[in-house]
């Protein structure tokens, strides 16, 4: 079982006209086997929530905890977060060049386990993993995102997602960019990491489409960085019918 | 580019006629004497040329240079006054005429026309007196053969190098220039190249290591069809200043030139320059050029200048294009990797090696390329990253 929780986390990024504050006040608890979803409008700072669990430098907590298990996560360098259990699947993934997929996983499952993975073992896991979320085995030999269409990208993100078995993983926009099939090829993914591993899930996404496939426990509705209302799976049906107005007007 | 982690910056085009219209003749005296006033010299450390730039220098002797010849190549040494000797270049700035003026032989390498060379010639040249010397070789390639040759550079010493390389119609060389000096040493070679029709040649230069390195390869597409790659790896720390000014001077029609050098440096008082003049004369109809070069500085203090000068006479190309950045490490690829557990450490080093790979992988000798990762796992240990 784990816990990750999150407390009156205030961020802000540094920008050309001074610091900007983006989040303020998140509370939060996402425990194992849990489904949140996250749902808002854009800019209201879902992402910078995304990237402040997972320790990205850009941006500052000012106020808050971040706690997993009970230890301080704002302590951890970005791959001790890693390491304690945290995955972020992003909503834009970034491209290294000249790294190719194979050897970037590798080197991930080493760093996490401490030890080198089994070849034949490894070799077969990938295999079976890529098969699955119907990646064409050529990709471990492309460079890292390096020319990835946007889906192959977010499969890219779940595969990983799959071979590292992380505690609790945040999706931020994992549903974005996917055609029918590969939602739901993704989606499987993402349901068999649950009951696999008695993943925590924190999801992002402005559609209800992906929590067909992906029940979610509780629904929380972020708004001008923080969580303005939460409920059950019927919240995001409100959402998709309502919008985000209600919120937008109380918050002026 | 952000793509990349570095930042494009602006750099002035210089006019290149200036650089078809350079003196070229084998006489020290037609060249002024070093100065840092003039552009070819700018960047250049005085300090370090340890009397390269004396009019009078020593030779290197034959014992100094090994050669592992491969299937039908031959190598002799021959008058430099013989007819040969200088019809892929002339020297275009002083040190080059100097090197030209003292070495009274030249190393003639020969591949026999038709013949298909498949193991790599290796020429080695290792110096271990700290006397300025000079050295001219000379690369002849026949009718549609096909070889690779190596030069490799090592020990320590001063060395003026003029390369000549010459490529008959249909012919296919790679070669390889390998600066690999322990520290203290000096050395600046001027590499000309002639391409005859049709004819391909991929010229690589790899700088690891010396006080001062300056590599000047420039070919003259003079013969329709011909097709050269450029490309160049370098790894400098602290104690290194590697200068490399490919030159692509398009005058025929239907030539394709690529250009790609990149540089990792490191350390306080690291100095790379490259400067990548490319000339599309109005005869070179239906070109198609591109030069870039990417520098990834690692530590703080090192400086890189880039410089990349496209002239372009005639409309009638299929493309020309230049691409030139340095930085620091890409911030979201360092993010990435490490969000996977990846340690700092071990996350500069993907990123280094992804990044160089990109041309070592275009390198195609398996002895070269292991000896460019073992130098880069080595320059990486040193950086600490
Ligand atoms: N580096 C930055 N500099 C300036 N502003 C930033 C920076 N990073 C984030 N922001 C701002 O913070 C706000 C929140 O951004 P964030 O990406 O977290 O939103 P989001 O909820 O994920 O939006 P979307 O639904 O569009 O993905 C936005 O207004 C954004 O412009
Ligand atoms: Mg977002």
């Amino acid at each position: 079982m784990a816990t990750l929780e999150i407390k009156n986390l205030h961020v802000s990024v540094d920008t050309d006209q001074g610091k900007k504050q983006i989040l303020r006040g998140v509370d939060l608890v996402v425990k194992s086997g849990e489904t949140h979803a996250i749902m808002g409008p854009n800019g209201s700072g879902k992402s910078t929530l995304a990237y402040s669990i997972a320790g990205h430098p850009k941006y500052e907590i000012t106020e808050g905890e971040i706690l997993l298990d009970g230890q301080n996560v704002l302590e951890m360098a970005v791959d001790e977060r890693a390491k304690a259990g945290l995955f972020l699947a992003m909503q834009y993934p970034v491209e290294v060049p000249g790294v190719s997929v194979s050897n970037f996983l590798r080197t991930a499952k080493t760093a996490l386990d401490g030890e080198a993975p089994k070849l034949r073992e490894w070799i077969g896991d990938l295999k079976h993993a890529m098969k699955n979320l119907r990646m064409d085995p050529d990709f471990t030999e492309r460079n890292v995102n390096e020319g990835f269409s946007g889906g192959e990208k977010k499969r890219h993100e779940i595969l990983q997602l799959e071979l590292l078995k992380p505690k609790i993983a945040i999706l931020d926009e994992t549903d974005s960019g996917l055609d029918v099939d590969a939602l739901k090829v993704v989606s499987e993914g993402v349901n068999r990491a649950k009951e696999e591993t008695g993943l925590g899930v924190l999801l992002i996404t402005h559609y209800t489409r992906i929590l067909r496939y992906i029940e979610p426990d509780f629904v929380h509705v972020f708004v001008a960085g923080k969580v303005a209302e939460q409920g059950g799976p019927e919240l995001a049906e409100r959402l998709e019918a309502e919008g985000y107005d209600r919120y937008l007007k109380t918050e002026a | 580019m952000a793509q990349h982690g570095i930042e494009a910056h602006e750099h002035k085009l210089v006019p290149l006629q200036t650089r078809s219209e350079r003196p070229r003749s084998t006489s020290i005296s037609d060249f002024p004497e070093l100065s840092n006033r003039q552009e070819i010299w700018r960047y250049l450390p005085m300090d370090r040329l340890q009397g390269l730039d004396a009019e009078v220098i020593g030779e290197v002797t034959q014992s100094e240079l090994s050669i592992a010849l491969s299937g039908a190549v031959t190598a002799n040494w021959i008058d430099s006054s013989e007819q040969i000797v200088g019809t892929a270049g002339l020297p275009e700035d002083r040190i080059s005429a100097i090197a030209w003026t003292n070495a009274s032989k030249t190393l003639l390498v020969e591949v026999p026309s038709d013949q298909e060379i498949a193991e790599p010639v290796f020429l080695t040249l290792k110096l271990e007196e700290l006397a300025a010397k000079a050295l001219h070789i000379f690369v002849k390639v026949g009718a549609n053969a096909k070889a690779t040759i190596v030069l490799d550079h090592i020990g320590q010493g001063f060395l003026a190098e003029n390369v000549e390389i010459l490529l008959d119609p249909g012919a296919n060389l790679d070669f390889v220039s390998i600066q690999d000096w322990d520290n203290g040493s000096s050395h600046v070679s001027n590499q000309f190249t002639r391409l005859g029709r049709d004819s391909t040649l991929k010229h690589v230069v790899v700088s690891l290591g010396g006080d001062l390195v300056r590599v000047t390869p420039s070919v003259a597409l003079d013969s329709p069809g011909a097709e050269i790659q450029m490309y160049g790896v370098f790894l400098a720390d602290s104690k290194n200043y590697f200068e490399h000014r490919p030159y692509v001077d398009h005058i025929a029609e239907n030539c394709v030139s690529n250009v790609a050098y990149k540089g990792a440096l490191q350390g306080a008082g690291a100095h790379t320059v490259w400067v990548g003049d490319v000339l599309i004369r109005e005869t070179a109809i239906g070109t198609n050029s591109y030069e870039l070069n990417r520098n990834l500085l690692l530590t703080d203090g090192a400086r890189a200048d880039s410089v990349p000068n496209l002239e372009i006479e005639t409309g009638k190309i299929e493309g020309a294009g230049h691409a030139s950045a340095s930085g620091r490490f890409d911030d979201e690829q360092l993010f990435y990797l490490m969000a996977r557990g990846i340690g700092d450490t071990e996350a500069k080093r993907l990123v280094v090696r992804g990044f160089l790979n990109e041309v070592v992988q275009k390198v195609g000798i398996s002895q070269v390329e292991d000896r460019l990762i073992a130098s880069i796992e080595q320059g990486l240990e040193k950086a600490g990253v």
